[in-house]
């Protein structure tokens, strides 16, 4: 019988099926950080057990790192003594970590791909919902919960209920100024950010295919702003060329082997999704959003919603109560609307595409005064790559800030934040009320977007320079 | 875990859809290398103001919100990251169950974990309970997957077989697995 891609990595993945209880499943990769996982280190000592397979856990710091100076004590003591705690744990469990003075550390969704670690046909689990991210590469990655994380830890398996398939189809091309951003926050304003709960995403067509191996990233580390907790691309040769000669990719022999099983992890002929959705991508604008959920966005030229024209009370009620919190008119445009601050980061825009495309529209130009602007990158490889391409003296000139790898003010733990009543665009996944600093309010927008509102301080149509 | 027997309460009502679990509980409390104390931060936002006095608005500040161990909550509640320190939080204030018309995935497995029941219901059922008098009572026998309203209406509501066995013999899930051991070996065995 045909089978989808996900039906493929989750067959090959069940340890055990007893009646009356969901599958157990194996995880090949499990991705560690400091914020989910001190409780479930503290329930393996508690109960004398060890990390079952340290050599298949992966570690590094990223939400509560700050992104200054790495010389530089970190200020935080409630931060400092986390990131303590976590090293030493990794160092007692024997598990390999980049910590805080490690130039392999980054944000984990970023470090796990470009050591090689997610690999096509894997099964991949953090405590951390992005961990969809991992999709792109073909693999079945989830975020878990911290009792999940202690259960991985102990056994290297996890006790889940098979999701339901749902295709997203993606076809044509892309215009100027339109990014793999613009596709996922397109596809959450038409499904909702409660869309595709219970459901694992499968993106197909000729858009995906010809996004780099960073956009797909983009694309599928936002699964879950539509409530699906995974979102995967099936293998294609962008994906064995990203791959090759990594750190932890197969080598050799070994390399030649896992090819030949790659290969036959995409979507058989014939094979059927629960669901089924379409996207025309040569119809797609710049998106942003408008609200305090990632579903409340619009084409960048776009009037915001008008409530008294929404039938639904609840939903006109929470877009009424979204549009007050962020200080916004229904019926009004977004374009023009004043900005104090620019986020270029996150596990969903901080890989080197991401910053080669904020810097193709800061080069040569300045920043609003007006404007803070922060670039971070998404690792210390995305760093140095940067680096040596003369990314941070372009930024710099244009009135950036060049930051060291973290979450940042994705999610605001670190110091890095906005005050109360600030505007952001910013290129991270969630607009939630205070996501971003109590108080905060967020427009979630494309690299190439953040890039051009940061010149004008107001958010603005990259098109408009191109 | 704790076994989960069946209790009366009142309900604290939110009638907020897509709560998400950064409103349960904001990120900048989740630096905390421990479980506990985090029911003081619970809804912490949108529960103190800028100067952290209590904000008279919110529910769980007003008499209303005190002593309750059901929240009535909108659609897609606990959406967004998988903090665990979320149902962490609730349980702490003394939640013991959740009612909506849906959950996001991972808070509602993440609560199943902490012996807080979600509990979904049809969006009349939803309804209706919304309209209910502020201090109307209802049970909640899990065994049965019912609802018992005060007029004595009785709701079903879903609950996966190997939950139910765990919330009401307080099955440590992680022990389940261990006894597993075998099989795990195994598979290591067979894919390398």
């Amino acid at each position: 019988m045909p089978r989808t891609l996900i039906e493929k990595v989750w067959d090959a993945h069940v340890v055990a099926d007893e009646p009356g209880a969901p599958s157990l499943i194996y995880i090949d990769l499990h991705l560690v950080h400091e914020v989910t996982s001190p409780q479930a280190f503290s329930g393996l000592r508690e109960r004398g057990l060890l990390v079952r397979r340290p050599e298949r856990t992966l570690a590094t710091a990223d939400h509560s790192i700050p992104t200054t100076d790495r010389a530089l004590p970190i200020i935080d003591p409630i931060a400092r003594k986390q990131l303590e705690q976590f090293e030493k744990n990794c160092a007692d469990f024997g598990i390999t970590c980049f910590g805080v003075h490690s130039d392999k550390q980054g944000i984990v969704h970023v470090i796990g791909p470009e050591q090689g670690a997610t690999q096509p046909g894997m099964t991949v689990v953090c405590g951390d919902s992005h961990t969809a991210t991992h999709g792109a590469f073909g693999a079945l990655a989830f975020g878990i919960g911290t009792s999940e994380v202690e259960m991985v830890l102990a056994t290297q398996c996890l006790l889940q209920r098979r999701s339901r398939t749902f295709q997203v189809r993606v076809e044509g091309t892309l215009k100027p100024g339109v990014q793999a951003k613009d596709i996922i926050l397109a596809l959450i304003a038409r499904i909702g950010i409660g869309g595709g709960t219970g459901h694992i995403f499968e993106y197909t067509g000729s858009t995906i295919r010809a996004l780099n191996m960073d956009q797909r990233m983009t694309v599928c580390n936002m699964s879950i702003e539509g409530g699906a907790r995974a979102g995967m691309i099936a293998p294609d040769d962008a994906t064995f060329q990203y791959l090759a000669g990594r750190p932890m990719a197969p080598k050799g022999w070994d390399w030649d082997a896992s090819l030949e099983h790659w290969k036959k992890l995409p979507t058989d002929e014939g094979a059927t999704y629960d669901r089924a959705i379409s996207i025309d991508a040569d119809a797609l604008e710049p998106m942003i959003t408008y609200g305090t959920n990632p579903g409340m966005g619009v084409s960048i030229t776009a009037p915001l919603p008008e409530p008294s024209s929404i039938a639904d009370p609840i939903e006109r009620e929470s877009v009424e109560k979204a549009l007050r919190y962020m200080g916004l008119e229904g019926g009004k445009p977004i374009l023009g609307h004043p900005i104090d601050v620019v986020f270029i980061g996150s596990c969903t825009n901080s890989r080197i595409s991401d910053l080669r495309a904020a810097a193709s529209v800061l080069k040569g130009r300045k920043v609003s005064p007006k404007v803070r602007v922060m670039v971070v990158p998404g690792s210390q490889a995305v760093k140095h790559q940067a680096e040596a391409e003369g990314l941070p003296e372009i930024f710099r000139a244009a009135g950036c800030e060049w930051r060291e790898p973290g979450c940042s003010m994705c999610i605001a733990m670190n110091g890095d934040q906005l005050t109360p009543g600030q505007y952001s665009v910013s290129t991270s996944n969630r607009n939630f009320e205070g996501r971003q600093g109590k108080g905060g309010r967020t427009f979630l927008a494309s690299p190439l977007t953040a890039a051009a509102s940061a010149l004008s301080g107001t958010v603005s149509d990259v098109r408009t320079l191109v | 875990m704790k076994p989960f027997t069946d209790f009366k309460s009142r309900m604290v009502r939110l009638p907020i859809n897509n709560v998400d679990t950064d409103q349960i509980i904001p990120a900048r409390f989740l630096k905390t290398t421990s479980k506990e104390g985090l029911d003081k931060q619970l809804f912490n936002d949108w529960r103190y103001d800028a100067n952290g006095n209590p904000n008279p608005d919110f529910v769980l500040n007003q008499p209303r919100g005190q002593g309750a161990q059901i929240l009535l909550a909108g659609d897609n509640f606990g959406c967004g990251s998988s903090r665990e320190h979320a149902p962490w939080a609730l349980t702490q204030f003394g939640f013991r169950a959740v009612i909506s018309s849906s959950f996001a995935d991972i808070f509602k497995n993440n609560s199943l974990k902490n012996s807080l029941l979600p509990i979904v219901v049809p969006p009349d059922v939803h309804e209706k309970l919304f309209a209910l008098p502020e201090d109307a009572e209802v049970s909640v026998d899990l065994a049965a997957q019912k609802l018992i309203l005060p007029d004595g209406t009785q709701v079903g509501f879903p609950v996966d077989g190997f939950s139910k066995t765990c919330l009401l013999d307080g099955v440590d899930e992680l022990g389940w697995i261990l006894k597993r051991e075998a099989r795990i070996a195994a598979f290591e065995q067979a894919h390398g």
